[in-house]
């Protein structure tokens, strides 16, 4: 903190956010979280998925407001309950979908809502004009233009356009939510040269990561959260890669996961130098009969996409794949199917469940072809299907004539686990199969896994939460950035070397250098 | 307002729910309702004469309905079809009168229905193109050409034997009434029984994981508008030989009244719920409340907004019925 000029300007800090708590329908989302950030400071936000940062950042920028505690700038308290009024207190955030007009111009962008005025209160283009261009040499950005179209210019640009839309309404606090997750090494760099002016000129920057070796790069401070609760803030100077992840994971299990240990069979799913860009790069992996084996990684190292392209989704450019010993392509999840595997996908609203649909109707759906004759339904074999289903998933149902939108999101995501199971697969793929659903639920899912696999299941299962993982999993798979970049046996996996290989921290280079 | 309170938006909240639940028998104690209720108003409503008429002049929408239904049920919409029937009635009528045989005449309306909306159900499924701007841009091609081609001239000396509307069946059974029911009915149970039945469901209710579980999504919506073509073609037949002549014009709006026999008829605009028998009914419902105006001295003209009205209560309803489901 000694380079910095303004750190005395005022004994407050800029942004003072005081035991905030917050509460979503069955969710502690936050629970008395605190930190400060000076002028100057880049202060960066570290914690694993659905540790609390999002909406942290979103009670900031007044998207919602808290249940408790208090937001002060420069030590005064501000009331946001709207992103306007976040604006007026001069707090701007770039969330990492870009809100930009694809249609407009670099001027018109920054301008949106703002726009200088003439006479007549008309738009002033000339002064919109020349104010663009002053912001523009003001971060010595000279590879992009005033009257430019938004849609045409590459990620990087579009983010600076953000930034200079939040200068140009005289922002101090500047969030930054994975602003690097889609850039290119390069455009890393130069995010980098805009951030130490930024900081230069006494702007405070919150910076949300997930690669440790940018915090070490750019930041002053960082706080980590976990569960939505505060855990610690530390000076970067004073820490290393090791010590976050401590920071970050160290979280007890706190129940019990029946995997049962069974015997081992022969290799289900055998899959060699698997390509599909961008997300799936080079991965080679083994499920054998039996096994669970757990896929780790942040949200976006790639893991969905590696299980659309092995189910046939997003089907591969290259690579080799086997099920049960036999050379496979599969092209298309009706082929994937008809081959013995079975994909319960992360997001059951969207991609799993019909829900206008009955719970009969959703159990069939995938195993149209058993129940029906010539093409017509047999109801008596559709209803028999459906009712082992709901037997043996124990989904708490009034009857098999129940919208299956109706149930409760455990309820639900039994059906779409029985759906697949309908078919009889030698392979089930689970997408985070815990999600969003109660601990009882979770609790019979777990049990119900356990289970398939004592029957000679092969079970590929993603999940973001590391407990699951290392309570499920025979074997660790972890990926990061479209590669399989470590794998540990399940004596071997613990939550800090799972956790330190998901962040990538044994290599720390400093990028931005 | 009688009709209204009848068509399922009683004031009891209670009873809402059961009541949306089962569209079905609610319009058809509409329908009966109504006849009493107007028949004790003027009792020539009920003569038999004015029933069938009913009936027999309006078949021809029920039978589109069927096909608008399985349409919308997919999560599409048509807005084309009334100037389909405008079109295909003016060539089977076109190619009666030039002396090719009749069941040739008939069959013509049936093949070039299915091939339109086949076309238009490729470029909506494979270009992934809205169905209401495909739809639109067919309106008006259909519409143009007709009275472009036609030149607004009516078709007139058609040979007896082209008029199928004036079969009857057992002698007493109308032919447009027997077809209405028929094509109901099949459609009914194709819709409930068959896997491909299923499989529109699933993609108006969840494109996504209709998908995943091997359901081809545009196959499904080719074969839907195909579908839809072939009874439209059928819907052509019944309103080009139920008169004399065939105009160059369709009723103005025929499309709109189509589409809210089926959202009224319990099709849900969102895809994925519905069935044929309610929207039969409710283009039953529609024609009898058009012909009642009529007996209980209010203007016909008011047909028009007794349809915005009924439209916007079910979509209204099936809107909030969707959110409470979300919120379970």
């Amino acid at each position: 903190m000694t380079t910095d000029p303004h750190r005395d300007a005022s004994a407050a800090p800029l942004l003072s956010v005081r035991a905030i708590e917050k509460s979503f329908p069955g969710v502690r989302a936050l629970s008395g979280v605190s930190f400060e950030a000076a002028r100057g400071e880049v202060h960066a936000l570290l914690g694993e998925n659905g540790a609390g940062k999002s909406t942290l950042i979103k009670i900031i920028s007044g998207v919602f407001p808290p249940d408790r505690g208090e937001v002060l700038v420069d030590g005064k308290l501000v009331d946001l309950a709207r992103p306007d009024d976040a604006r007026r207190a001069g707090i701007a955030t770039i969330y990492q979908e870009l809100l930009l007009f694809p249609e407009l111009t670099v001027a018109e962008n920054i301008f949106m809502g703002h726009a200088p005025r003439a006479g007549l209160r008309r738009i002033d283009w000339r002064a919109m004009r020349e104010k663009t261009n002053a912001l523009l040499a003001s971060l010595e950005i000279h590879d992009l233009q005033a009257d430019r179209i938004v849609g045409s210019l590459s990620v990087g640009n579009r983010q600076r356009v953000e930034i200079l839309r939040a200068l140009s309404q005289d922002a101090r606090i500047l969030i930054m939510d994975e602003p690097t997750a889609a850039l290119t090494e390069y455009d890393v760099t130069r995010l980098f040269d805009i951030v130490r002016k930024l900081k230069a000129r006494g702007v405070a920057v919150i910076y949300i990561s997930h690669r440790l070796d940018e915090i070490f790069a750019i930041a002053d401070r960082v706080t980590v959260l976990r569960d939505g609760a505060h855990v610690a803030t530390r000076r970067v100077a004073e820490t290393d890669a090791a010590g976050l992840v401590q920071l970050m994971v160290g979280r007890k299990i706190e129940s019990l996961f029946p995997k049962v240990t069974v015997p081992i069979g022969e290799p289900v799913l055998e899959v060699t130098e698997l390509e599909r860009q961008p997300l799936t790069r080079s991965v080679s992996l083994t499920v054998r009969a039996g096994e669970i084996v757990g896929l780790a990684g942040l949200v976006g190292s790639g893991r969905s996409e590696l299980a659309q392209t092995i189910f046939g989704v997003t089907p591969a450019e290259s690579g080799e794949t086997r099920i049960g010993g036999q050379r496979v392509d599969i092209r298309s999840p009706a082929q994937a199917r008809s081959l013995g595997v079975a994909y319960v996908p992360e997001d059951r609203g969207t991609q799993g469940l019909v829900r206008p649909m009955t719970v009969r109707e959703n159990f069939s759906l995938a195993a149209l072809g058993k129940v029906a004759i010539g093409g017509f339904i047999d109801r008596g074999a559709e209803r028999r299907l459906a009712g082992d289903g709901v037997r043996r998933f124990a989904v708490k149902t009034s009857s098999l004539e129940q919208i299956a939108g109706k149930l409760s999101g455990g309820n639900q995501q039994k059906i779409v686990l029985g759906k697949w199971l309908a078919n009889g697969p030698k392979l089930l793929i689970l997408d985070e199969p815990t999600r969003g659903i109660d601990v009882g639920a979770k609790a019979e899912i777990h049990r119900l896994m356990g289970e398939l696999a004592a029957q000679g299941l092969a079970i590929l299962m993603i999940s973001s939460e590391l407990p699951e993982v290392l309570g499920m999993s025979d074997r660790v798979l972890v990926m990061r950035e479209g590669r399989i970049v470590a794998e540990f046996s399940r004596e071997e996996a613990t939550q800090e070397s799972v956790g330190a290989a998901m962040m990538g921290s044994h290599e720390n280079a400093e990028k931005a250098a | 307002m009688t009709a209204m309170t009848l068509a399922g938006v009683g004031t009891d909240p209670r009873r809402r729910l059961k009541v949306l639940a089962s569209q079905e028998a609610l319009l058809a104690i509409a329908v009966i309702g109504l006849a009493i209720a107007v028949g004790l108003n003027n009792p020539r409503f009920l003569a038999a004469r004015n029933l069938s008429d009913v009936l027999l002049g309006n078949a021809y929408i029920a039978v589109a309905a069927v096909g608008m239904s399985m349409v919308i049920v997919s999560g599409n919409i048509d807005i084309s079809v009334g100037a389909l029937i405008g079109v295909l009635a003016t060539i089977s009528g076109t190619l009666a009168v030039n002396g090719a045989p009749i069941v040739v005449a008939w069959l013509a309306a049936l093949v070039a229905g299915v091939v339109v909306m086949a076309f238009q159900g490729v470029i909506i499924a494979y270009l992934r193109i809205p169905a209401i701007v495909v739809t639109l841009g067919m309106l008006s091609i259909l519409k143009g050409g007709l009275i472009s081609v036609t030149g607004g001239k009516w078709i007139t000396d058609l040979p007896d034997s082209f008029h199928l509307a004036d079969i009857e069946l057992f002698g007493l059974l109308p032919f447009p009434v027997f077809l209405m029911i028929l094509v109901t009915i099949l459609a009914a149970l194709w819709m409930r029984y068959s896997a491909s039945g299923r499989a529109i469901y699933a993609v108006g209710g969840n494109a996504e994981a209709a998908r995943l579980c091997g359901i081809s999504q545009p196959r499904t919506i080719v074969m839907v508008f195909a579908l839809h073509g072939l009874f439209a073609g059928a819907a052509a037949l019944l309103y080009a030989t139920q008169l004399r002549v065939i105009q160059s014009t369709v009723p103005p709006n025929l499309e709109l009244t189509i589409i809210t026999a089926s959202v009224v008829g319990g099709v849900s605009i969102l895809g994925g719920v519905g069935t044929v028998v309610g929207s039969t009914f409710a283009a039953v419902l529609i024609a009898e409340i058009a012909s009642a105006l009529v007996f209980i001295d209010v203007s016909p003209y008011w047909i028009r907004a007794v349809q915005g009205v009924l439209i916007l209560v079910t979509v209204i309803a099936d809107i909030l019925r969707r959110r409470r489901m979300a919120g379970a």
